[in-house]
This record gives C-alpha cells, sequence and structure tokens, in this order.
C-alpha cells in the first residue's frame, strides 16, 4: 500500500512538472528573440537524417503487411480489395503510428541523452550564464522541429509504404503502379488523411517535449543520461498511443471516422 | 592567530581603503538542499580588483555559493549585491545584462562539445553582440585563444585537447565577453602540478591585463597561495574567517591548519 502511494505520488509529481515543462513552450518559446539557424540546424538533424530509416521500416511494413494481408482475402475472393485496405490502413492508423513510434526510438532518445549529457557536464548551465535561455535555445527548437519533421516524414512514409504494397501486390499479379495507385485512391477521402495528418504535429510535439524534458533534468551523471534516454523512448511511445487514442474518440465524436 | 582575529584584521584593512567600492556584496545568504544547510549567514565584501579565494572543505557549499551570485541557483534568504543589483530578485533580461559583466570558469569546463573551439568562443559573442561583423568576432575569438597561448586550436573539438587546454580554452571563453568579474569553480582540480601553476600564473596574468575582480574556489593550496589576494574560509555554511595566506599560514585555528597538514 505504501509502494503504491509513492508511485502515485512519483506519477503525478512528474505529470505535474512535464505539463509545466511542456507550458513554458508556449509562454517562453514562441516569444522573441527566434533562435532561427538553430531551429533548422534541428529540422536537418530530426528530420532529414531520420528520413533513411523511416523510409527503410515503411518499405518494408508496406510488403509486409500486403504479404499477409492477402491470403486472408484470397479466401473470401475479395483479392482485389487489397489496395484500399493496405490504403486505409497505412493513410489513417499504421503509417503515422508506426512512424511516430519509429521516430520516437530515434528521436527523442538521442533528444534526452544530448541533453543529458549537457546536464550533467554543466553545457546548459554555461549556457545560461553566457546570456542565452537554454529552454528557447536547446528545448523550443527541438520541440518545434520534431512538430514540424514528424508530418512531412509520415507523409513521405506513407508513400514509401504504399510503394513497398505495390512490390508486394505485384509478387502475385502483375499490376501497374497507375492502376495499384488508382484503386488506394478509390475509396481514400480527404476525411481519411486529414485527422491522421493532423494527429502526427501532436506525436511530434509529444516526442520533442518528452525527450527534451527527460534530458533537460537529468541527473546523476553517466547512468542518468542513459536512463534519461531510456525513459524518454518510453514514455514518448506510451503517450503516441494515449494521443492516438484521444484522436480517434475526437474524430468519431465529429463525424469523420 | 585566531580566525576571529583574522576577520577582524581584514575589516579593519576594509574600512582603511574606503575608496575601493565592493563590486560583490553578500549579506545574510541562507541556502538549503531538503534538510541540508549549506549556507547559513553568509557574508563577504569583494572590492574591485581584488582576487578572493574561497576556501572549504568538499561539500562546505563553495560551488553553491558562486552559483547563487550569477544566479544559476537562488538562494532561500539574503542578498547578493553585483554592481549593486541584487541577484536574486533580478528578472531574467536584467540577469542577462549583469551576466555580461561576469564570467564563470566551470569546474568541468562545460565547453560544447558538438561545436569546435572557434564555435564554442563565437557562442556567448553572437549572443550579446549580434552586430558585430565577421571580421570583428575572429579577431575577438583570435585575441582570447592568443591570450591563454592556443591559437592552433581554433577549428580543433574539445575532445582533441588534453585537460589543461581544455581548462585554457574554457578561461578563453570566459574572457572573451571581457568580463569585470571572474568566478572560478575550482580551477585546478584534476591537473597535474605543472599545468596548475600555469592556470594560476594565467590567472593572475588576465587579472592583471583586464582588471578584473576574482572569486576563486579552491581546496589546493598552491593556487590558494598563488592567486589570493585575501582567503575566506567557509566552513558550517558561514565565512568563519578570512585573511591572507601567510595569516592563514600562521593561524592557529584547527579548522585552519588542517588545509596546510
Amino acid at each position: 500500500m505504501h509502494g503504491f502511494a509513492t508511485k502515485t505520488r512519483f506519477f503525478l509529481n512528474e505529470t505535474g512538472s512535464l505539463s509545466r515543462f511542456t507550458a513554458r513552450f508556449f509562454s517562453v518559446g514562441v516569444k522573441p528573440r527566434y533562435e532561427v539557424k538553430e531551429l533548422l540546424a534541428q529540422c536537418y538533424i530530426i528530420g532529414y537524417k531520420s528520413l533513411p530509416l523511416i523510409a527503410l521500416t515503411a518499405f518494408i511494413m508496406g510488403l509486409v503487411l500486403t504479404m499477409q494481408l492477402r491470403p486472408s482475402l484470397v479466401v473470401y475472393g475479395v483479392e482485389s480489395k487489397l489496395p484500399i485496405m493496405i490504403g486505409i490502413a497505412i493513410v489513417r492508423e499504421i503509417g503515422p503510428v508506426i512512424t511516430a513510434l519509429i521516430f520516437a526510438g530515434k528521436i527523442a532518445s538521442s533528444i534526452g541523452a544530448e541533453l543529458g549529457s549537457m546536464k550533467v557536464t554543466e553545457q546548459i548551465d554555461a549556457m545560461e550564464v553566457s546570456g542565452t535561455n537554454p529552454y528557447k535555445y536547446l528545448v523550443a527548437t527541438r520541440v518545434m522541429a520534431a512538430t514540424l519533421m514528424l508530418p512531412v516524414l509520415t507523409v513521405l512514409g506513407d508513400a514509401i509504404c504504399l510503394f513497398g504494397a505495390y512490390i508486394g501486390v505485384n509478387m502475385h499479379t502483375v499490376t501497374s503502379y497507375r492502376l495499384f495507385i488508382a484503386q488506394v485512391f478509390q475509396d481514400l477521402t480527404f476525411g481519411d488523411f486529414l485527422p491522421a495528418f493532423i494527429k502526427t504535429f501532436f506525436f511530434g510535439f509529444a516526442v520533442g517535449a518528452i525527450g527534451c524534458y527527460k534530458g533537460y533534468y537529468s541527473s546523476k551523471g553517466t547512468r542518468g543520461v542513459g536512463n534519461s534516454a531510456n525513459a524518454a523512448v518510453v514514455l514518448a511511445s506510451v503517450m503516441i498511443f494515449v494521443i492516438d487514442l484521444l484522436a480517434v474518440q475526437i474524430t468519431d465524436l465529429l463525424g469523420l471516422n | 592567530m585566531k580566525a576571529a582575529d583574522i576577520t577582524e584584521d581584514q575589516e579593519d584593512l576594509n574600512h582603511g581603503e574606503a575608496d575601493v567600492r565592493p563590486v560583490i556584496v553578500i549579506e545574510h545568504l541562507y541556502k538549503k538542499f531538503g534538510d541540508l544547510v549549506v549556507l547559513d549567514d553568509f557574508n563577504l565584501v569583494v572590492k574591485r580588483e581584488e582576487n578572493v579565494v574561497v576556501l572549504g572543505k568538499s561539500g562546505s557549499g563553495k560551488s553553491v555559493l558562486i552559483k547563487c551570485i550569477i544566479g544559476l541557483l537562488k538562494p532561500d534568504k539574503g542578498n547578493i549585491l553585483v554592481f549593486d543589483q541584487n541577484i536574486p530578485l533580478l528578472g531574467h533580461d536584467d540577469l542577462d545584462r549583469v551576466r555580461t559583466k561576469v564570467g564563470f570558469l566551470f569546474q568541468g569546463n562545460a565547453l560544447y562539445d558538438s561545436m569546435t573551439v572557434r564555435e564554442n568562443l563565437e557562442f556567448p559573442l553572437r549572443r550579446h553582440w549580434i552586430d558585430f561583423s565577421q571580421q570583428k568576432v575572429d579577431e575577438l575569438v583570435m585575441e582570447a585563444l592568443n591570450n591563454v597561448g592556443l591559437p592552433h586550436t581554433v577549428d580543433m573539438m574539445p575532445a582533441e585537447l588534453s585537460g589543461g587546454m581544455l581548462k585554457r580554452v574554457a578561461l578563453a571563453r570566459t574572457l572573451i565577453l571581457k568580463p569585470e568579474i571572474i568566478l572560478y569553480d575550482e580551477p585546478t582540480t584534476g591537473l597535474d602540478p605543472v599545468t596548475a601553476r600555469e592556470i594560476d600564473n594565467l590567472i593572475i596574468r588576465l587579472q592583471k591585463k583586464y582588471h578584473t575582480t576574482s572569486i576563486i574556489i579552491s581546496h589546493d593550496m598552491n593556487c590558494v597561495k598563488n592567486t589570493a589576494d585575501r582567503v575566506v574560509l567557509l566552513s558550517g555554511g558561514k565565512c568563519y574567517a578570512q585573511g591572507t595566506y601567510p595569516d592563514f599560514e600562521a593561524s592557529a585555528d584547527e579548522n585552519i591548519k588542517q588545509f596546510f597538514e
């Protein structure tokens, strides 16, 4: 009972602390002076450098998903529906969520470790002493870059995933890419794409904010840095599912499903 | 000589040199972490161009003291007047303005390890003097590196430098804004005696060149001997004693004697 109370208190403290940390983004991070150079550098690191990993996993996911779905559809005689099923699954759910999870694994851990090591080696203090707001320079830029880059990566990932699916379809039947795409978009509407696209901004924000939070409050030397990186990935991954759940409920309430 | 005697002597010295304005005045400083009281009614006055060494055992609150002075930590009670500005009461922008006049040399150097030496030195310049041309920035960077005898390291990464070189580069970064006060957090810790002596000499030479006021945190007695105009012993969270190095060396007080054993 005592352990449960301690864990509950810890959970509530962490939630409050993370909320305050995130709220600072809107009070401090969005005010001038803007760290445009650092933001662009972070967009390059967080976005461009994540692209090969996202592309590879998206391609494999599209290919494997097609190969796994096809036998079941053949049994029911609806093999022709394979492209549209894959299209809906990728655009509405699998693309955004899997891309966000891969992104969380790469970016939340790297931000957590980077800021954590800066914290324990007093580099963040040095920045503050030199008259730079470390929250604005380090945190706001990374959170903003993650928020902006994940939607872009998701769209690219969706496209590459569909290409993987096309290869999967062509392993059994000969279909032109134009026909495949036409079939995929036959029943897909803007209402399928838009809510999925919007939630990726929230996924990106959560990944950036949690990675920064865990790194910024890292302690206990090098072990603390490792713990921060690990905790950042776990918490960001859980948060992606929580946001996804909320997003589904909201789109359902709005009648977009 | 007893601790109290040393303190009284120093007070006489302060009163005798009334024309020398204090740049740092610390009054009734109190800071605790949880139940651990680190600073308990600590008082100190530092005059312009004075080198004050704060001596104390590990964990006695020396680093906490200078972090309170620079505003990295907020004291629970007390005033810290730097150039007549009360640091604990300053807002972020005002604190930044004071910080342009106060340099801080970190114990672990705190160089940005993802940046070259040039970028490390440019960083504070670019934050405060946005309008400087690249040529002017380059001149200031090279001047700072020449001051510490390391112009050839300008395009190297911190990971490529030795401990002594890192300390010098960190000192160059501290000096680049031409601060009027420099706070040194254990500048010779972890260095071999020869390099430590070189750092001591560098501190003295730069102090004379730029007429800076310094607070040096140390428990390295060679550093204390080489750099101190005045020594302050921090013990039990209070200013236990203060005086010159010879005063301390001659003291019969057990708390002071143990640093010379």
